[in-house]
């Protein structure tokens, strides 16, 4: 078995809360180590209160099993993990299912002035005429502006 | 090394406290964006106490859950503050919110430099989190202004902050209804 074909499987195991992107896309898997019979997958947690960071750890095991490997998935909880880790196949994804993908990480993380500001696109029409409804959303990793110009609300994928 | 598990544990008390204290404006705060608000910081709060649980589990041969749900009342380390059942008063909800979010910011910083680069891993993680909380906190700071019943609560609270060891009188209630299950379920497997 080839690292390769352990990546090829991981990218069809869909976000359980965002199903349009898979693992690989969101940038969850640091790396992929494959030795003999075993294979070794570090996984970087979104937001550490994410319910769906089981259900992630149990597919991926589920589907290198499937591949007949011996999975082991090791969590790293450090802050390797970045929304600038989303891959731009991920972000057009997101885009295109009306998620407004995230903005790039500036030095020393996001502001509030920042969120208040129109620097953020719709994405269903493009316009930058949003506000910030609320910082939080329906799960964790995600904000709710609205757009003026197109008078719609949007979800914002939150600058981690 | 046991100082730094102590300290871990302060956090991971306060986060889980104050988690179930925010949960409590799920469905009922004054504007349906903070219901959404608090239930996330909320949410958030208890996925930071339990990554803590486990740190500091490890050094301690226990279990996340262990830690979190099956010491006694006097053992929990957590800030008077915390403790506080404030529903429904909204003021000092975000005076709360505002002086733990500010102390918290100092405390994490602090574990970012810490020379257990697991401590300091998970900080870095926890702090990109709370930047948000942050900004909730410092947005409803700015919203009341110079409310007086903002800057009553302010002074009320203040002085709770850095008081930990003996519990406030309500603690004892929520001690009850957190562990009541798994309590009523000994043994049992989630």
């Amino acid at each position: 078995m080839t690292e390769q074909q352990v990546w090829d499987a991981l990218d069809e195991i869909p976000d359980p809360e965002i199903p349009v992107i898979s693992l690989v896309d969101l940038g969850v898997i640091r790396s992929v180590d494959v030795s003999r019979d075993q294979v070794r997958v570090e996984f970087t947690p979104t937001f550490l209160g994410c319910p769906a960071l089981e259900v992630m750890r149990d597919a991926m095991a589920e589907r290198i099993s499937a591949l007949g490997a011996e999975p082991e998935i090791q969590v790293v909880s450090d802050d390797s993990w970045s929304t600038d880790r989303i891959t731009s196949k991920g972000r057009e994804k997101l885009r295109a299912s009306g998620f407004a993908p995230p903005a790039p990480r500036e030095v020393g993380g996001p502001k509030l002035v920042q969120l208040q500001s129109n620097a953020f696109r719709c994405p269903y029409c493009g316009s930058q005429d949003t506000t910030l409804e609320n910082i939080f959303g329906p799960t964790p990793c995600r904000s709710v502006r609205y757009c003026r110009s197109c008078r719609q609300p949007f979800e914002q994928f939150k600058t981690i | 090394m046991r100082d730094q598990v102590q300290k871990i544990l302060e956090m991971a008390d306060d986060e889980l406290i104050l988690g179930w204290r925010n949960s409590e404006w799920t469905g009922i705060a004054p504007l349906l964006e903070e219901d959404v608000a608090f239930s996330s910081i909320a949410q958030n709060e208890i996925g930071h106490a339990r990554a803590l649980y486990e740190l500091a589990g490890r050094e301690l041969g226990a279990t996340a859950d262990e830690l979190a749900f099956d010491r006694q009342p006097e053992e929990y380390r957590c800030s008077r503050l915390v403790e506080l059942r404030l529903v429904p008063d909204w003021a000092a909800t975000i005076a709360r919110h505002y002086l733990y979010e500010q102390a918290d910011e100092e405390r994490i910083a602090a574990f970012k430099q810490s020379d257990d680069p697991e401590l300091a891993g998970l900080a870095a993680k926890i702090d990109r989190e709370e930047a948000y909380h942050r900004m909730h906190a410092q947005m409803w700071f700015e919203r009341l202004g110079d409310e007086p019943r903002l800057a009553a609560a302010l002074e009320e609270l203040r002085p709770l902050l850095e008081a930990r060891g003996e519990h406030t009188p309500g603690f004892a209630g929520l001690w009850e209804e957190m562990t009541s299950v798994r309590r009523s379920l000994a043994g049992a497997t989630w």
